[in-house]
């Protein structure tokens, strides 16, 4: 294989790897913009939903396509409705002090690490891809499950666009980022809105996964990495800005899938890191951030 | 001020009366509950008394322990030199990460230090040729001994630690009862007036940091030296959270909260285990449960009703 080809189908990796990362940090960009709070447990609801489409799909026998879709509509919804008795159940509670939040979204990673690895075991499982096709591309032949998921990723992110700058809902939202005690004074249920903003950030991190799950193994460790990846992209994005987070995730993902494809993932992961660290005390704002209010 | 004194000298004395009655699993246990005391008090005095939240405390107990194990290692020298270098190494990473980390506040701080720590972690995985990465090495036997004084027996192990454990939480109090410590409060409580008052809240979260530092590097450098295990488990995220644990449970903002913390959620861990194997269940579930119904922990909720002279 020459040199261009592998290169090509390095970029194909980085681009299916950007793609996730996208909407899981989406899902962690959300909450942190309106609520801010930083969710620890963020990877943990990836986790969760790999683990419950390897659940759906593992009880749906015969037809890998009907799992898979019973798994894309159920794994979200579960774990959007976990994320929302959480939020009801601990960080109103805590009235959302962003370093209590921290701490108890620590809790919650640990708990629901545990109840993983008991309920599902310590094995890493496999789930069937919903159809199984290559596409032809001149010198070599790439998955077709894979662009789906590229396919998908994108369609998913257009349609939370959508839903915060052109709907009702999103408007409400807004209305609370921007300023909770006068959103609350024009009669919007802040309460509400704090708990489906926090569904709905863990349901894109449980959609992410289950799309990606195919291609990898459900597994009650797997969380952390997309954790670490999202905070990156959220940072280099700038805290609290979308669009910030989805250029950032293009940016992280293509080169971290280049990167771990010819050097080592461990040396590459450690420069990442410190390199975000290093923006993070530089430019407080990120890249693309504007100043906080 | 003899009550508080009298207080610490009594604590010290009925953890050397321990020493003579207890039998051998707890002597074992708690001997690793001194030395890992060290490392929450360190981690008090920048959490609970300055009021900075730092996710990557790993980073300065792991400096430590690093420092210590692979010092000896490589060069033969004992426990002595061996744990001064550990130190050290701890010092000066909490000064380099101090002046890095101290430019940001609040949820930024607490990502920029839990991603440097997650860095230190990495190094000693990549390192592994010489850090043995996560299988971790043994620190040889015959190398453990200060003044030909053998550290891996279990009576002078847990004396060590003992020794340890009272010149850290008497250097602490000192340091809280200090118009310094009196400072790092005000800095906890209002930064901005700090500053107004003349005071460069700069300077003081620094020494807050590096002295914190220090005790988690003297912890980890002695866990090394007493227990002769080092890892890259312990630079990993776990024991960032676990001070910030034990404090919570004991008592933020409190002198011998860190102790009682240590001692609850250890025993807490250990019973769990060996109930069922789910004892990470435990370790969140105590962490969701503390900050919402005490967020103050033992110790600080007793001083809230009871006894408010308790430094």
């Amino acid at each position: 294989m020459d040199y261009g080809t592998f290169f090509l189908i390095a970029s194909m990796e980085g681009a299916v790897q950007a793609a996730v990362l996208a909407l899981t940090a989406l899902g962690l960009s959300l909450v942190f913009g309106v609520m801010r709070v930083v969710n620890v447990a963020h990877g943990e609801f990836y986790m969760l939903g790999a683990v419950i489409a390897y659940w759906v799909s593992s009880q749906i026998s015969g037809s890998p396509l009907l799992g898979f879709m019973a798994a894309l509509i159920l794994s979200p919804l579960l774990v959007g409705v976990l994320a929302a008795v959480a939020d009801r159940l601990i960080l109103k509670r805590l009235n959302y002090d962003p370093e209590a939040t921290i701490v108890a979204t620590i809790g919650l990673l640990y708990i629901l690490q545990q109840a993983a690895l008991t309920l599902h075991g310590p094995v890493p499982t496999a789930v069937a891809a919903p159809f199984d096709f290559y596409v032809r591309f001149p010198g070599f032949g790439y998955s077709g499950y894979k662009l789906f998921v590229i396919v998908a990723c994108i369609a998913l992110m257009l349609g939370t666009w959508f839903l915060l700058a052109k709907t009702r809902i999103g408007l409400v939202m807004r209305a609370t980022q921007y300023d909770r005690e006068t959103a609350q004074a024009f009669g919007i249920p802040v309460d509400r809105v704090y708990a489906g903003v926090f569904a709905l950030g863990a349901a894109l991190a449980a959609i992410a996964a289950v799309l990606i799950v195919p291609t990898q193994q459900a597994y009650y460790l797997m969380g952390g990495d997309p954790l670490l990846l999202s905070f990156i992209v959220v940072i280099i994005g700038g805290l609290g800005s979308l669009r910030g987070t989805v250029v950032a995730a293009i940016l992280i993902g293509m080169s971290d899938g280049i990167i771990s494809t010819l050097f080592e993932p461990t040396l590459a992961k450690m420069i990442a890191t410190a390199l975000v660290a290093l923006v993070l005390v530089f430019r407080p704002t990120g890249l693309f951030g504007t100043v906080a209010r | 001020m003899n009550r508080i004194l009298g207080l610490h000298v009594g604590v010290i004395a009925l953890l050397l009366a321990l020493h003579f009655v207890l039998p051998d699993y707890h002597h074992v246990s708690l001997a690793r509950i001194l030395v890992l005391t060290v490392y929450a008090l360190g981690y008090n005095l920048l959490f609970g008394y300055t009021g900075l939240l730092s996710l990557g405390h790993a980073l300065f107990f792991a400096a430590g322990l690093y420092g210590a194990g692979m010092s000896m290692q490589a060069y033969g020298w004992t426990a002595g030199p061996g744990f001064l270098f550990g130190f050290s190494c701890a010092v000066l990473m909490a000064l380099g990460i101090g002046l890095l980390a101290l430019r940001t506040a609040g949820v930024s701080f607490m990502i920029v230090t839990l991603m440097f720590s997650q860095v230190g972690y990495l190094t000693t995985l990549y390192f592994n040729e010489h850090t043995r990465g996560d299988e971790g090495f043994v620190i040889p036997l015959e190398l453990r001994q200060v003044f030909s004084i053998d550290l891996s027996v279990e009576d002078t192990r847990y004396l060590a630690a003992l020794a340890l454990f009272a010149v850290a939480v008497l250097i602490k109090l000192a340091i809280v009862r200090s118009p310094t410590g009196r400072i790092l409060v005000a800095i906890r409580e209002n930064e901005e007036r700090t500053r107004m008052l003349g005071y460069d809240p700069f300077r003081y979260k620094l020494t807050a940091l590096v002295l914190s530092g220090a005790f988690a590097g003297a912890s980890g450098a002695a866990y090394g030296i007493l227990f002769g295990y080092v890892g890259a488990s312990f630079a990993s995220i776990q024991y960032s959270i676990l001070p910030l644990l034990y404090v919570l449970m004991g008592g933020v903002g409190t002198v011998l909260g860190p102790l009682v913390g240590t001692v609850a959620m250890f025993y807490l861990i250990d019973i769990a285990s060996g109930l069922t194997s789910a004892y990470l269940f435990f370790v969140g579930a105590a962490l969701v449960i503390l900050i919402l119904v005490a967020p103050k922990g033992i110790l600080g909720s007793i001083r809230d009703r009871w006894a408010r002279w308790l430094p």
